[in-house]
């Protein structure tokens, strides 16, 4: 029997929606492969209260001080030492910014493959893993050669409300940090001042992508958010080049939206900021490319040109709505 | 202040992918090749470091021929001269036998820094930078949006998830990897371009680098690539301009009832 560890990935004792996700990937292939399931809980006395109720072998608690707060190079021993004791078959997270800062260098120093952004996984004699490439356009199966595998899911590839429940066990294993030093000191997390713009709440949304261009293009979309009464969003890249304030970004890195209506202009709909939109009612993409990602989301989907499309579109809506 | 700047040449995002007949990967002949976006930004972060602290900047990259224009091009940025990782043993590495790789080119360089990308837009792994620096026993930083050179350290401003941030401090030398947006990236001049004629491009095979098939063979193996399922029917509005657009308001007014 082997096993799988999942790493927890926490704040302040509030686990990652993202962790749960991969736990769930971890009980569906604990129970496949008929291996042990453990989550490993860094810098905590006693495992969160979101773990003690989930079909798991047992919480895994590592609480050395130095891991309250997330240090890479602390977190990297931590879970060096863990795997030495443990001798796991898989090491499974969530694809998080603080997966993507020690996940590989973990891997590095193990010499053992990394199958990151993981969306899925088949099962036929082995673990065949399912990864997106060129942004999501094409899928690409990989396996990886005989002993450890670590590997990370991408948000929202499995759902953390299926979770099975149980009763795990605690078991808290001691780990030695006194000899890492730290090369890389981190400060306090902080948030910029808010942005004027608050799209949390915005009904309806006209959001923008790299199609528009160039910034003297924006005046189509800006019109066509004004006859609708809806914000203006953005993909990242138009932030980027400076066409737009970072308070219209809509993305993993930006803002999470939930509009009534969300109307996507020449975005191609990359994950990042797929997880920024996807929970908004009516999503409606304008772009050019069939087979981009957008149109997975999509309720409805217009294949042409922008410039076809918006400016028709805005004298419609207003005939429509008679102003 | 020396930096070294690793540059991917990728498919550009608008082209259209076919699938290879065995599956593995894209047709090539009929794509447009760039340099990756988020390296693009690296490599401008490198030439205002230089700007304003001296130095050298190298550019480095691995793959085909096709990838020497990736390095012409930021030569003509700036950059002073670069290294070309190109060998038909590095066709198929994965992010494992890159690092090690690029460990081997970059050891003996005494660079101060080491700047990648966030991810390449292509495979979109986001490991070649971390792993890199721990074949190296350097310390990195991921997701950098601003950088302040102080002495013998750097400080970083990182993003983390949905609009947070912190700062860090990381001795040097250092590796980090850009994220978008951190700078706005030049374009080359004319005169730039004509420079870039006579600046050296140094090429290095596996042999050079003393690399064996066991530090190339990969450990993570692409089986097949595929066109994703669709999972959600979107409804298509098929027709003239003015058609899908009367159509939308219709379905946006009477199905959906968002108007
Ligand atoms: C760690 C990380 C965090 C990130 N955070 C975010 C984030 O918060 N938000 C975010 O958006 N991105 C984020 N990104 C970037 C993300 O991966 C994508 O690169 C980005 O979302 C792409 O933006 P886009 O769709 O505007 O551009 P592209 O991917 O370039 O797409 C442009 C689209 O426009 C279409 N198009 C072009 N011309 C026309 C035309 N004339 N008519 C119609 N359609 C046209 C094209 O077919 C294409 O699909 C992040 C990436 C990383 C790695
Ligand atoms: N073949 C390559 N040549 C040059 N740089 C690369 C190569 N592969 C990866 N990189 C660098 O590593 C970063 C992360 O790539 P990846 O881990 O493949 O997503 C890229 O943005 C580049 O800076």
């Amino acid at each position: 029997m082997g096993k799988i560890l999942t790493f927890i990935q926490h704040q302040d004792g509030q686990v990652s929606r993202n962790s749960l996700e991969a736990l769930k990937a971890a009980q569906e292939l604990a129970t496949a492969l008929s291996h042990s399931l453990a989550g490993v809980v860094f810098g905590l006395e006693s495992p969160p209260e979101q773990l003690t109720g989930l079909k798991l072998d047992e919480v895994l608690l590592v609480p050395a001080s130095e891991l309250k707060e997330y240090t890479q190079e602390q977190y990297i021993a931590a879970m060096n030492a863990v795997i030495a004791a443990e001798s796991p078959e898989l090491l499974l997270a969530g694809h998080t910014y603080q997966a993507r800062d020690w996940l590989p260098r973990l891997a590095s120093r193990l010499e053992r493959p990394l199958v990151s952004d993981c969306v899925g996984y088949q099962l036929d004699g082995q673990i065949t893993w399912v990864r997106q490439i060129f942004q999501g356009k094409i899928n690409a199966d990989v396996q990886t050669t005989p002993g450890l595998a670590i590997v990370s899911f991408q948000s929202g590839a499995f759902r953390s409300d299926d979770l099975e429940p149980g009763s795990p066990t605690v078991r808290t294993l001691s780990v030695d940090l006194s000899g890492v030093t730290l090369h890389v000191r981190p400060g306090d997390r902080f948030q910029e001042g808010k942005g004027t713009v608050d799209l949390s709440h915005a009904e309806r949304i006209v959001s923008v992508g790299r199609g528009i261009g160039d910034a003297d293009n924006l005046h189509l979309v800006r019109d066509l958010a004004a006859a609708l009464d809806a914000e203006l969003g953005s993909s990242r890249p138009v932030v980027d080049y400076g066409w737009l304030d970072h308070d219209r970004q809509v993305g993993s890195s930006g803002q999470t939206v939930s509009a009534k209506l969300y109307l996507s202009v020449g975005i191609s709909g990359a994950i990042q900021h797929q997880v920024g939109m996807k929970n908004s009612g009516c999503i409606v993409a304008i772009n050019k490319d069939a087979n981009a990602p957008i149109f997975e989301i999509a309720d409805y989907g217009i294949v042409a040109d922008l410039f076809e499309i918006v400016p028709r579109l805005t004298a419609a809506i207003k005939e429509h709505r008679g102003t | 202040m020396n930096i070294c700047v690793l540059l991917k040449q990728v498919p550009d995002q608008g082209s259209v992918f076919t699938i290879d007949s065995d599956e593995t990967w894209v047709q090539e002949d009929n794509l447009v090749f760039t340099t990756n976006e988020s390296d693009n930004y690296a490599l401008e972060e490198a030439l205002l470091m230089k700007a304003s602290k001296g130095g050298e900047v190298v550019v480095c990259t691995l793959g085909p021929d096709r990838a020497s224009q990736t390095l012409k091009d930021a030569l003509a940025k700036g950059a002073d001269r670069a290294l070309f990782l190109r060998d038909d043993a590095f066709d198929r590495l994965d992010s494992l036998g890159a690092a090690r790789a690029f460990a081997a080119a970059l050891r003996d360089d005494s660079f101060d820094l080491i700047l990648c990308g966030l991810q390449a837009d292509d495979t979109g792994e986001g490991q070649l930078g971390p792993m890199l620096a721990e074949q190296l026993s350097l310390p990195h930083v991921t997701l950098v949006v601003q950088t302040e050179l102080l002495d013998g350290c750097i400080k970083i401003k990182q993003e983390l998830e949905g609009g947070w941030f912190r700062h860090l401090e990381a001795d040097l030398p250092a590796l980090l990897t850009i994220q978008s947006g951190i700078n706005k990236p030049r374009y080359a001049s004319l005169k730039g371009i004509m420079a870039m004629k006579r600046k050296e491009i140094k090429q290095v095979s596996a042999a050079d680098l003393s690399l064996t098939t066991g530090d190339l063979t990969p450990h993570q193996i692409l089986k097949r690539l595929y066109v994703p399922a669709k999972t959600k029917e979107t409804q298509f509005l098929e027709g003239s301009p003015d058609e899908v657009v009367a159509q939308l308001v219709e379905k946006l007014a009477n199905e959906a009832k968002v108007l």
